[in-house]
């Protein structure tokens, strides 16, 4: 018994005929469906390039089209054509153009020997699954979708909201239960033959024309009627994006394909030369039976897609730049606002800095200059110490600091001279602990010794602008309860 | 956006291009080889004045990147940057002796060549001393790159100019024909930048590092723009609206992400600041061809005098694009 594989190309035939050549050579029957939309000289030149290999052969050719029905009919042409002609392949698998066999044919041959009546099929329930594009989930089963989505989105979505909001549901056949899953599947001929000899197949195939994306649903719901074992995911190492496109591989994954001990990977970037010329070698040694495991790969991608949607909380940069309360988090780090306590504790700012792990800055906002930790004119990140460039825009400089400190925490002293235009940054931010003692404006003043008059106007200075901290801190106690938030700063000397 | 608005910015954009077309009249080809271009290739557009030393370091790296096809408009050199570049196989040089600054500092002039050559195509379009670094540059071509933006529908890519600075002064390593500048100018500020949206054109305004530091502490707002969106599928009715900070129509300008995730995003090292900076300065002051009265050139020429060095000791060693990335300057977005 060997594997026979069935293989959809639309593009890039010069790769198609080396992955087609390669299993050929290695002794597999391939099947090869070349869109009809693709002009004759080039199915010719290609068709050609094959020809001196008797085990490849080529079904008859529909124009396909993303999404619809006839990707499942040419998939359904060539497993027929390839049972019909290789009466020697147990297991059929679907391929595409755009894959890449990861490991020798023996290898596979004596994976699937092993299970002989495995059928490997992502089919789960469309409750079990989040991966769906376009948010549609069971909907794709009860709905009409005679509109394009790629070509005719609007009239698209405006006949899905049109179809909901009359509560239409289509019916789904008796005997089936609706599945999907990846749509490149690796099936054993038994199944496979029923599918195809399946007595209601007319109905069934009047059924998932109309069905969104049938190549995710079709064998996938058929499968489960026809099957004795099924192994619910897909051999074909392939991944899709937050937007349900596939994850592209180039030439600096080989080694990362290579770990994964996956058979077959998709899809592969068609100039990654590197990665064809590797796979592609004959002369490779067999990675002795070890079973796919392409946690690394999960995890590449699975990252690329929390940056894409969450972001780097605090980061303020040229392709992230959150509307105001979208952030995902406002700073990267709890950081430490002390208002007062430098006025009325007298050498606060040395104090805290001896027994706080944190960096006890002074007045960030003083008019006069930044007062950074130690009077430092710089601070990471090349940010400087100038009032003016900080009161250019004092919220980026203040997340400047905090994103530039990142690992080390932050304290700074806050008062009425300060410039207040982060106020509301801070109050409606989750990271900063502000610690308030109302009032100590008054403190230095008293003590100054200065004319009264002057110490009037400075005093109702100090005040308005304390009225504005005032209204910001019951603002910050309402939105978080009032004391309820663990502190950042931990003693050092506890 | 109201029908006003968009008459305004369609307006704003067709005047655009009508300027475009006029100011090209001036443009006179010195070698066309635009019949070379191949059907995907990636464009590179720049305009240049007296860059000899610059330009067989700036070609190689862009060949290397993969780069299809150069086009350059060379504004009255006479240091035989011309010919040089009519000798490259692979560029087409348009010549003029205009003014620079009447043709809004070059970019009526690209605008008409990319109207004309780049449709169809990614376009690149820097100046002499911009080098385009993008997530996975070192490992995956441009085409990596743009055949990726095009599965996902983007049709433009940001990239932060990011200055690169000596340690010490300026002009004390000469800067050698066919060198690396980054071997010299390798420093760059990693956190001082601010952002500001700019609601008319949906652009963000980047300003901040070294000259925003030491040249502009006491007139920010006055620091140049450091936002750039150098790398765009052209298509019929695009139009650069300022140098490459911003596009109209303005949709191009959304390159970034305003849900908290990030997208996608390079930088363009800046290799301004080496020793051929003193004689250029020079130059630019007499000539008088810059932005604003060459603000610019006054704030680099005082700086010069006194011989300052940008470098301090939180400055950044430049080591490659991953650093970038940790930064927070770019990103790779949902590319892996």
């Amino acid at each position: 018994m060997t594997a026979g594989f069935v293989m959809m190309c639309h593009t890039e035939l010069g790769r198609a005929a080396q992955v087609a050549r390669f299993w050929a050579k290695a002794g597999a029957p391939v099947v090869v469906h070349v869109d009809g939309k693709v002009g004759q000289p080039a199915f010719d030149a290609f068709a050609h390039g094959l020809s001196d290999l008797d085990n490849v052969s080529f079904s008859r050719r529909f124009n396909c089209e993303w999404g619809t029905w006839s990707l499942v009919a040419a998939a359904q042409a060539g497993a027929q054509q390839m049972l019909d002609r290789h009466p020697q392949v147990g297991h059929v698998f679907l391929a595409s153009g755009a894959c890449l066999p990861l490991r020798p044919l023996a290898e596979l041959t004596a994976y699937l020997a092993a299970r002989p009546q495995t059928d490997f099929i992502e089919s789960v329930t469309a409750a079990d699954v989040d991966w769906t594009a376009g948010g549609l989930h069971d909907e794709r089963f009860t709905l009409h979708f005679p509109f394009s989505w790629r070509r005719q989105r609007w009239l698209f979505d405006r006949y899905v909201r049109l179809q909901r909001r009359l509560n239409y549901r289509r019916p789904v056949p008796a005997g089936l239960e609706p599945h999907l899953g990846s749509q490149w599947w690796c099936l054993t001929r038994r199944t496979l033959t029923a599918i195809l000899q399946d007595p209601d197949r007319a109905r069934q195939e009047r059924y998932f024309r109309g069905v969104w994306i049938p190549d995710e649903s079709y064998f996938q719901t058929l499968v489960r009627r026809h099957s004795r074992s099924i192994e619910s995911r897909s051999l074909t190492l392939s991944k899709f994006d937050v937007y349900g496109k596939p994850h592209v591989f180039y030439d600096d994954h080989l080694d990362l394909l290579r770990q994964s001990d996956c058979f077959v990977a998709r899809k592969v970037w068609p100039r990654a030369n590197l990665l064809y010329r590797r796979f592609l070698d004959q002369k490779i040694p067999a990675a002795a039976g070890a079973d796919p495991d392409p946690v690394r790969v999960d995890r590449l991608f699975a990252a690329a897609t929390e940056r894409r949607t969450k972001g780097r909380a605090g980061l303020y940069m040229q392709s992230r730049f959150p509307r105001r309360d979208h952030e995902n988090g406002k700073t990267p780090a709890p950081y430490a606002v002390f208002h007062g306590f430098a006025e009325v504790i007298e050498e606060f700012e040395p104090w805290a800095t001896k027994h706080l792990a944190a960096r006890v800055h002074g007045h960030l906002f003083a008019p006069e200059r930044v007062e950074f930790a130690g009077g430092a004119v710089l601070q990471p990140g090349c940010l400087s110490d100038s009032a003016a460039l900080r009161d250019y825009n004092p919220q980026a400089f203040l997340t400047n600091l905090l994103w530039n400190a990142r690992g080390e925490t932050q304290a700074f002293q806050f008062g009425p001279r300060d410039t207040q235009a982060c106020n509301w940054f801070m109050a409606t931010d989750p990271n900063a602990q502000i610690a308030v003692i109302t009032g100590a404006w008054a403190v230095p003043l008293f003590r100054s010794n200065r004319d009264f008059a002057d110490l009037r106007r400075e005093g109702l200075d100090c005040k308005r602008s304390n009225w504005r901290i005032w209204a910001f801190c019951a603002r910050c106690m309402s939105r978080r309860g009032c004391g309820s938030g663990r502190s950042p700063i931990s003693s050092k000397t506890r | 956006m109201g029908l006003w608005e968009q008459y305004r910015l369609r307006l704003r954009r067709k005047r655009l291009l009508i300027r475009a077309l006029r100011k090209a009249l001036a443009l006179k080809p010195v070698a066309n080889r635009t019949g070379q271009i191949r059907r995907r290739d990636v464009l590179l557009f720049a305009t240049l004045r007296n860059e000899r030393i610059r330009l067989p370091y700036f070609l190689q790296y862009y060949r290397d990147l993969g780069i299809g096809h150069f086009l350059f408009v060379d504004n009255g050199s006479d240091d035989g940057s011309r010919d040089y570049l009519a000798a490259q196989p692979d560029v087409s040089v348009w010549t003029t002796t205009a003014s620079y600054k009447r043709a809004r500092f070059g970019m009526d002039w690209i605008n008409w060549l990319l109207r004309r050559y780049g449709r169809g195509h990614w376009t690149l379009t820097v100046d002499l001393d911009e080098f385009l670094v993008y997530p996975f540059y070192d490992t995956r071509p441009i085409r990596a790159l743009t055949d990726w933006l095009d599965s996902c529908e983007a049709r433009s890519f940001p990239a932060m100019l990011l200055d690169m600075y000596p340690k010490g002064p300026v002009d004390a390593v000469p800067y050698q024909e066919g060198q690396n500048p980054f071997e010299i100018a390798r420093w760059f500020d990693s956190g001082n930048y601010t952002i500001t949206k700019n609601d008319d054109l949906q652009n963000l305004w980047i300003q901040g590092g070294p000259r925003a530091r030491l040249m502009f502490a006491d007139a920010p707002r006055n620091a140049p723009a450091l936002n750039k969106i150098p790398l765009v599928k052209w298509r019929r009715g695009y139009v650069y609206a300022s140098s490459t900070h911003m596009l109209l129509p303005r949709g191009l300008n959304r390159v970034y992400d305003a849900q908290g995730g990030e997208k996608i995003s390079g930088c363009l090292l800046h290799a301004k600041f080496l020793s051929t900076m003193t004689s250029k300065v020079q130059e630019e002051l007499v000539r008088r061809e810059h932005y604003i009265g060459s603000r610019e050139y006054i704030a680099y020429s005082e700086a010069l005098e006194t011989g300052p060095d940008m470098w301090c000791k939180h400055s950044v060693d430049y080591r490659n694009w991953r650093q970038l990335e940790d930064l927070g300057l770019m990103s790779k977005g949902n590319w892996a």
